[in-house]
């Protein structure tokens, strides 16, 4: 509760909040099949309709409602992107620390195998990957999960380096602070603030890299929605239906924009320089 | 006669609205040629704004001078309004007719490019000199700094000098072009006493070779002593006092001035040591902490496959024995290995050889767990910026396996009490705190385990000189109540003065002299002692040279299984011993 307020206290919080909040709900209710039309049903004599009153949002190529679409696709979109960025969050937060602390040996072989995994481009590691497991979302929560992973091992790696070279850490030392104890409360603690602003990115890299795997055929299979399955499906018709890409590219972007308000926040309110002191 | 430079009530203020948040608050003197003035003053105090505000520089670090006037007599003759002028004419007047100093020479050099580019350019800027001109002209700004090989060294990038050879190399740069005026922000805080002392003497003798004015900025109003003319006492954006050296010296009249020169450690050659708790009133007893033949070597390797070739011998024999109640403090500059001996005691660094025996404290106290706890230099590092205060009170105890329950949260409150903190400390964060409560802070978590020896690694350095003998008191006070043993590494001798019984000089890994501090201080033996106590400023030494130098410290660095010879002693005194020299 006082971090919902405290985010409803904070000027870009605000924004942010109301943004993945507005989201979240229409992930639930395109989940649970709550919207205007089916979305994949198909009003073969409605094709290709600009948006009016019955589609707000028109209706595609096979005359499937997008506003039901998007509503479905956001459910199904945020699902690979929240579980695929707890993925490489926990993944890699505890490779970065374990190579941080542990050091030499374990440093230099965990960081060498992230070195190969991100010396693939992420789509094409994604794309390996859901090939050799096969399609679905969850393989892509994996997939992706397993792409950013790297990413969060050196964000966590390198301040985790020089926190433990702190001062704080060495006073630690001498009371004789367990490993675990100086690991969570004088590393982890002090690694909030880029975690969040690389998660908020993250999930933001996540939705893309899902609507680049559905745009090539291996994340959400047709005729199930997507964002980026319904970004993808637009490109033909760019010219002649553009509510088609732009409604998706609308939702992709506003979603980025609240992350990243949201992000800015947390950010902001987790920091106890930024509190006001206690009169 | 027209004065150099003219400064009329100058008024800088930082921020959106600089008239409301003035740094410097109406600040007037004049610098005639040839003389200095030192400006002196703690953190805060608008004294390195001040300086900044004359080239103008303040303009590129956020601040905005607000009212004023200030008029440099140029050398035709004419006056430079130093408040109206642009850009570019303050460019032509930056370097050329004020140069300037900082305290960083580490930083303030560009790492990437050699220090004869960097010279060369001062030179290829206000004088137009190109390519061997240039050169020939930097080699001689080099060795008007005294450096040694001076055409060699001109290919050497930062990394390769030291510290005062930086400064030197600034020192070069800022004089290039022969200014009128040198401003010198702190340029020997960073140094080394002994090379503090030789910069000091460099800058007299270049102001007499040159006749150049000069304004001196430092916290210390000992080190003026030897160089200034004039001298103007700040605090918070006024300057609060102004006058001769001498004048400001003997007869300070306002009480801050006062505060500066008496409240605060000055060095006294051992004649303002302590007397209570001295050795002899505890014979007999067992030893706190007795250390026998420490050393520790960092081993060299070129890479990972390679075998070591040789190791720094970070320390390399050391011994000495702490009594319960007794400060031994270990002195030695930078890359001595006082820090390391600490850091060795606690367990930070791995000792190659040694042996540590921590001995029983007085009966009556509880028996710790954890008996040797450390203080660090830098409370700003040494407090985790995420916890509450209580959490970093707490972690000591909780390490230890205990509870926080009602008894530990009445030791907080009284430990907090006791180092002079407020009662309402418990649930704020470090960064709520200054500088000298984070250091109680510090005093008061090392306290927590109830310990018999404390390790202070420069505990008082990183502080303001007047907050430094608040420090002070309070650890001298708390030793007497709890009993406690210091080891207080330092590489102040002022600090040192004030609170050791027994001094230990470490030069390259080895104690050269160690005993009682009266007698080290005043009667020192061993030539590097001598070298380092004729080094440091006092208020007594004015406008005496010092001795220029330029010995380096020997190299610690030696081949694979390299053993040094047994030290022999000499005996002077009942408690006081050096090493023999070679």
């Amino acid at each position: 509760m006082r971090i919902l307020r405290a985010i409803f206290g904070h000027g870009s919080g605000r924004i942010g909040g109301v943004i993945v909040g507005v989201y979240l709900l229409i992930a639930i209710l395109g989940m649970l099949g709550l919207t205007p039309h089916n979305p994949i049903t198909q009003y073969r004599v409605d094709r290709l309709h600009a948006p009016n009153g019955a589609y707000w949002m028109g209706t595609d190529l096979f005359g499937r409602d997008v506003a039901s679409r998007l509503m479905a696709g956001v459910g199904q979109s945020f699902t690979v992107a929240f579980f695929s960025v707890a993925f490489a969050t926990l993944a890699g937060t505890v490779l970065g620390l374990a190579a941080a602390w542990l050091g030499r040996r374990w440093d230099g072989m965990l960081m060498r195998i992230m070195d190969v995994l991100l010396a693939f481009p992420a789509i094409l590691l994604a794309l390996l990957i859901v090939t050799v497991a096969g399609p679905g979302t969850w393989t892509s929560v994996v997939a992706i999960g397993i792409v950013y992973t790297p990413i969060f091992t050196r964000v966590v790696r390198g301040p985790a380096l020089s926190l433990k070279a702190r001062e704080f850490v060495d006073a630690a030392r001498t009371f004789g602070s367990s490993p675990s104890y100086i690991v969570t409360r004088h590393l982890l603690l002090n690694l909030v603030a880029p975690l969040t602003v690389q998660v908020t990115l993250a999930l933001a890299w996540a939705l893309l890299t899902e609507a680049g795997l559905s745009f090539l055929g291996l994340g959400t299979q047709p005729p199930a929605a997507s964002l980026g399955l319904m970004l993808s499906d637009s490109r033909n018709l760019m010219e002649t239906a553009p509510w088609l890409m732009i409604f998706p590219g609308l939702a992709i972007m506003i979603s980025i924009l609240g992350f990243n308000l949201l992000g800015d926040a947390l950010r902001d309110i987790l920091d106890p320089k930024m509190r006001r002191a206690p009169a | 006669m027209i004065p150099l430079l003219s400064v009329r009530d100058l008024r800088v203020g930082f921020g959106r609205n600089p008239q409301a948040n003035e740094v410097v608050r109406g600040v007037s003197f004049d610098l005639a040629d040839g003389e200095t003035l030192a400006i002196v003053g703690e953190s805060g105090s608008g004294k390195s704004v001040t300086a900044l505000s004359i080239n103008r520089l303040i303009d590129f670090s956020g601040g905005r001078i607000t009212g004023g006037a200030m008029k440099l007599k140029r050398a035709d003759g004419g006056i430079f309004d130093l408040m109206t002028a642009t850009e570019p004419q303050l460019t032509g007047i930056r370097g050329a007719e004020i140069g300037m100093i900082f305290q960083e020479p580490m930083t303030s050099l560009n790492p990437v490019l050699t220090i004869g580019t960097q010279i060369e350019e001062s030179f290829r800027l206000h004088r137009g000199l190109t390519g061997r001109q240039a050169t020939a002209a930097a080699k001689d700004a080099l060795d008007r700094v005294r450096i040694p090989d001076a055409a060699r060294r001109l290919k050497y990038t930062p990394n390769q000098l030291s510290g005062g050879m930086l400064q030197r190399v600034m020192i070069a740069i800022a004089l290039a072009c022969n200014p009128r005026l040198l401003i010198a922000d702190e340029p020997t805080t960073a140094l080394d006493v002994t090379v503090q002392a030789q910069i000091m003497a460099l800058l007299a003798e270049l102001k007499r070779e040159t006749g150049m004015s000069m304004i001196f900025i430092t916290h210390d109003i000992g080190l003026v002593a030897g160089i200034a003319d004039k001298v103007m006492v700040m605090q918070s954006g006024k300057a609060v006092e102004q006058g001769e050296l001498n004048q400001i010296l003997d007869n300070a009249r306002h009480p801050y001035t006062q505060h500066l020169l008496q409240d605060v450690p000055h060095f006294a050659n051992g004649r303002a040591t302590r007397v209570d708790g001295q050795r002899d009133k505890g014979a007999g007893t067992e030893p706190a902490l007795k250390v026998d033949g420490l050393v520790v070597r960092f081993p060299l390797k070129s890479s990972f496959f390679s075998r070591a070739t040789g190791a720094v011998h970070a320390v390399d024999g050391v011994d000495f024995d702490l009594m319960p109640g007794e400060t031994l403090a270990i002195v030695g500059e930078s890359g001595s290995g006082k820090s390391t001996t600490a850091r060795a005691v606690l367990g930070l660094v791995r000792s190659t050889r040694g042996s540590f025996t921590v001995g029983a404290r007085k009966a009556s106290a509880a028996q710790s767990a954890l008996p040797v706890q450390m203080v660090f230099q830098n409370p700003y590092a040494s407090l985790n910026p995420r916890l509450t205060i209580e959490s970093i009170l707490a972690e000591p105890v909780i390490a230890t396996g205990g509870r926080v329950d009602a008894g530990t949260r009445a030791r907080m409150a009284s430990l907090l009490e006791r180092v002079g903190l407020p009662r309402n400390s418990l649930e704020r964060y470090p960064h709520e705190f200054s500088g000298g409560q984070r250091q109680r802070l510090c005093i008061a978590r090392a306290l927590m385990l109830n310990p018999s020896v404390v390790v202070l690694d420069e505990a008082v350095s990183a502080l303001d000189v007047s907050v430094q003998a608040k420090v002070l008191e309070l650890l001298v006070d708390l030793q007497r109540e709890f009993g406690l043993a210091y080891l207080f590494i330092s590489h102040d001798m002022a600090v040192v003065e004030r609170i050791a019984h027994r001094i230990a000089v470490i030069y390259a890994g080895q104690i050269v002299e160690i005993g009682d501090a009266t007698s080290v201080l005043s009667k020192p033996k061993h030539s590097y002692t001598k070298k380092l106590i004729a080094a440091v400023p006092t208020i007594d030494r004015r406008h005496e040279h010092f001795e220029l130098d330029t010995r380096q410290v020997p190299s610690l660095v030696r081949p694979q299984g390299f053993e040094p010879a047994a030290a022999r002693w000499v005996q002077f005194g009942r408690d006081h011993m050096a090493r023999t020299e070679a």
